[in-house]
């Protein structure tokens, strides 16, 4: 069938410039360009370009210019161009829309209508570059209350902690989702940061097993790769319920990406699809949930933390009162703005609630009934740079997870192909030759340079507020103000209107 | 919690201990202790619905249970062997990576759910969705033997593994009531003893007469299913079986457009 689809991308190639190195013709994963070798030239396919900016990028004489196809269609506010070419492309194919990242629709980021309070006059603020400050979280759960002996020792016995130095980990991104190389990249990343990365849950490969301390294993529905060493190189079990991207299907990782080592992680047949079921089929209810987490505090003898990650929904607040009393150390929320390596569409962007809301509203909710020490709060999805982790944190998180973020450190451009396993950037693919794009050396040195802006950043923020410990920014909603926010907005925020 | 005595049996010991009303952490705490001491042999006596036994222990042991244990029997096992004397509950096997587990009796709910490995021996009738998500590498692979019958969604999502269904409990008049089975299937096999209507099965199911080295497996695995249950493994064999297998590697790979 001739697809009817225009092309998304323009490739504007200077033939002044371009030296025919065929740099671009290499690096796209594609199949964009190609020699014309009768007029000595390079020429492009343009429907074919995803936007990566992978050419753009290496091109040394910077020749090429990507540029949006700005043909027009006659204006139309409800049938904007998006709309329009996925209806066409599922005439063509009778498919269900797959795509890659997060949520890139207009709903509200309430991150951009929060803002952060700074001293003046009445408290000094601190100057974090000169005096102490500390950034250092314990997940975990945290006892009632706790009892000294004569010596002031801890005579409570504490459930198991991790401690983070930076209150930022990085997101369960499976392997098979992204490359081997990406996940050592985190690891390595994460180690030297003092923080934790997450395996997602495509099981974990042997030679990521040296990373034990900093590692966060995933329990999913699909029980890939899950087995009693897994479990013991771990520092945090998470039971993955639900994420942002898709609440309520399962993982989903395409046929393409099963190469020969993901079939032996996650020990399904090569080239077929990855399928998590949609719930995990022992957990049917609250009361199950607390048996799957104890049966791994028995899998790990009760040494560490097991954490419990869902989609932000409608009920979340009353779904995490349940899973604190089900036993989980930690609870994690993914928001409506999580990504992913394959998802439906029009999953990923009509189902879920933004993650702001969840987090103040879970919160409040966990106070209101004083079991809010009893786990941490992790909340991931759309953390984009350090003003949301200051926010995120005031609105009651421990620890905030990015994934995005991460890969876009990494070099991901979100041109949402992961589903293809096609990455020009070596990042969401099982290809052994795209893989080693990713140079882990380079990789986890970039990640930790991402980490320590944002540590920096943080501690200026909260030495402006006077504060001089993340620990008493936590859930600190004083310090911030909406602006453009309804009444109920507000309400469910838990914060003041800006000026009030 | 009465260990009540040890009794030398060849060259390993048994240890024989009275579980009636001990809370199961407690008896799990129990089990790891006598494995860290390289006690091989269990006998629990009166178990009444504690969970997780066999879970998490650093040696293989073979733990013999009188009375019913509780969910998630074998969780993550790493090889040891246990034996009811009972019914099993619901998660019996679950996410098994290797060992062996015989039920004298019927068992509940997703069996084997998402098995690496292992071997899982019912006598009677299983619950819904029996061996689901069993995965396969290798010679890792884990194999599920069922004397009597299945509820729906058996097999579901399988990725890998043997499931064998015998219903040595049905006649002519009582036939498969299970449906939707194997549905999502996309590696491993089904074989089943007697035969199922096309409406029972999933839509990614095909069925297919055995070749020579399925009845090579089938053999070896009834032959020892018959052994622990004191039957005739060739009067089981004589039936006639039916290969249930994924009709595709990737079921839903056209579901879906880029």
């Amino acid at each position: 069938m001739k697809t009817y689809l225009p092309p998304k991308f323009l490739v504007e190639r200077d033939m002044d410039r371009c030296i025919r190195c065929k740099v671009c013709i290499n690096q796209c994963s594609f199949d964009t360009h190609y020699y014309d070798e009768e007029d000595d030239q390079i020429q492009s396919i343009i429907g074919n370009c995803v936007g990566c900016h992978r050419c753009m990028t290496f091109c040394p004489t910077q020749a090429i210019t990507i540029k949006k196809n700005q043909h027009q269609y006659r204006d139309n506010y409800n049938w904007r161009p998006e709309i329009i070419e996925d209806i066409i492309k599922q005439a063509e194919t009778g498919g269900v829309i797959l795509t890659g990242m997060g949520d890139d629709k207009g709903q509200t980021i309430y991150w951009d209508h929060l803002v952060l309070n700074a001293s003046q006059v009445t408290n000094p603020s601190i100057d974090p570059l000169r005096e102490p400050m500390e950034l250092t979280t314990y997940l975990g759960s945290k006892p009632d209350k706790i009892e000294l002996d004569g010596e002031r020792n801890l005579k409570t016995l504490l459930p198991p902690q991790v401690k983070l130095d930076v209150p930022i980990m990085f997101a369960g991104m499976s392997y098979g989702a992204v490359s081997l190389q990406v996940q050592e990249s985190l690891a390595r990343a994460a180690t030297e940061a003092g923080t934790l990365w997450d395996t997602g849950e495509g099981g974990l490969h042997p030679s990521l097993y040296k990373y034990k301390n900093n590692t966060t294993v995933q329990v999913a529905s699909g029980r890939f790769g899950v087995h009693p060493k897994y479990l013991d190189v771990a520092r945090v079990v998470e039971i993955k319920i639900g994420q942002g991207a898709k609440p309520g299907i399962g993982g989903h990782l395409p046929g393409e990406k099963v190469s020969a080592e993901v079939s032996s992680t996650r020990m399904i047949p090569m080239g077929t699809d990855a399928l998590s079921p949609a719930p995990q089929h022992d957990i049917y209810s609250i009361e199950d949930l607390s048996q799957l987490v104890y049966a791994l505090k028995e899998a790990v003898n009760y040494s560490k933390p097991i954490s419990v990650k869902i989609a932000a929904v409608n009920n979340s607040a009353a779904i995490a009162v349940g899973m604190v009393k089900a036993g989980a150390d930690i609870i994690v929320l993914d928001g409506l703005r999580g990504a992913t390596g394959a998802a439906p569409k029009i999953i990923r962007d009509n189902v879920g609630i933004p993650i702001e809301m969840a987090l103040a509203s879970v919160d409040s909710r966990l106070r209101k009934e004083g079991i809010r020490n009893h786990a941490s709060l992790v909340i991931s999805g759309g953390i984009r740079n350090s003003g949301d982790v200051a926010k995120a944190i005031a609105l009651g998180a421990d620890a905030v997870y990015i994934g995005t973020a991460a890969l876009i450190a990494l070099g991901c451009r979100l041109c949402q192909q992961c589903h293809t396993g096609k990455c020009a950037w070596g990042i969401c693919t099982t290809d052994p030759l795209l893989s080693k794009r990713i140079n882990p050396d380079i990789g986890s040195r970039r990640l930790v340079n991402l980490l320590h802006a944002w540590s920096i950043e943080l501690q200026e923020m909260m030495g402006g507020m006077g504060i001089n410990a993340l620990e008493s920014l936590r859930g600190n909603r004083l310090q911030l103000r909406g602006i453009g926010l309804t009444d109920s907005e507000l309400a469910v925020l838990g914060v003041r209107m800006a000026g009030d | 919690m009465e260990q009540l005595l040890t009794v030398k049996k060849g060259n390993s010991r048994t240890t024989k201990i009275d579980v009636e009303g001990v809370y199961y952490r407690d008896l799990n705490a129990q089990l790891r202790e006598l494995s860290s001491k390289g006690i091989q042999n269990v006998q629990l006596l009166n178990v009444y619905g504690q969970r997780y036994i066999g879970t998490n222990l650093s040696q293989p042991m073979e733990i013999e249970i009188s009375g019913t244990p509780g969910n998630d029997l074998g969780f993550l096992m790493n090889g040891s062997k246990i034996t009811v004397y009972g019914n099993a509950q619901d998660g019996c096997g679950n996410t098994m990576d290797d060992g062996n587990i015989v039920i004298h009796g019927h068992a509940g709910d997703i069996l084997g759910m998402s098995a690496r490995g292992g071997k899982i021996f019912v006598r009677d009738d299983v619950g819904y969705r029996a061996g689901i998500h069993m995965k396969e590498y290798q010679d890792k692979k884990p194999i599920i033997v069922i004397g009597g019958t299945t509820q729906d969604f058996v097999g579901e999502y399988m990725g890998g593994g043997i499931l064998i269904i015998l219903g040595l409990n049905l006649s002519e008049e009582k036939t498969y009531r299970a449906k939707f089975v194997g549905t999502g299937m996309h590696g491993g096999v089904i074989y089943l003893r007697g035969k199922v209507e096309q409406y029972q099965l999933g839509k990614e199911v095909g069925i297919a007469e055995l070749e020579e080295k399925d009845y090579r497996v089938l053999h070896d695995n009834v032959n020892e299913f018959a052994s622990y249950f004191n039957l005739e493994p060739n009067k089981i064999l004589e039936h006639q079986f039916i290969k249930l297998f994924p009709r595709w590697l990737r079921p839903y790979g056209r579901l879906y457009t880029y």
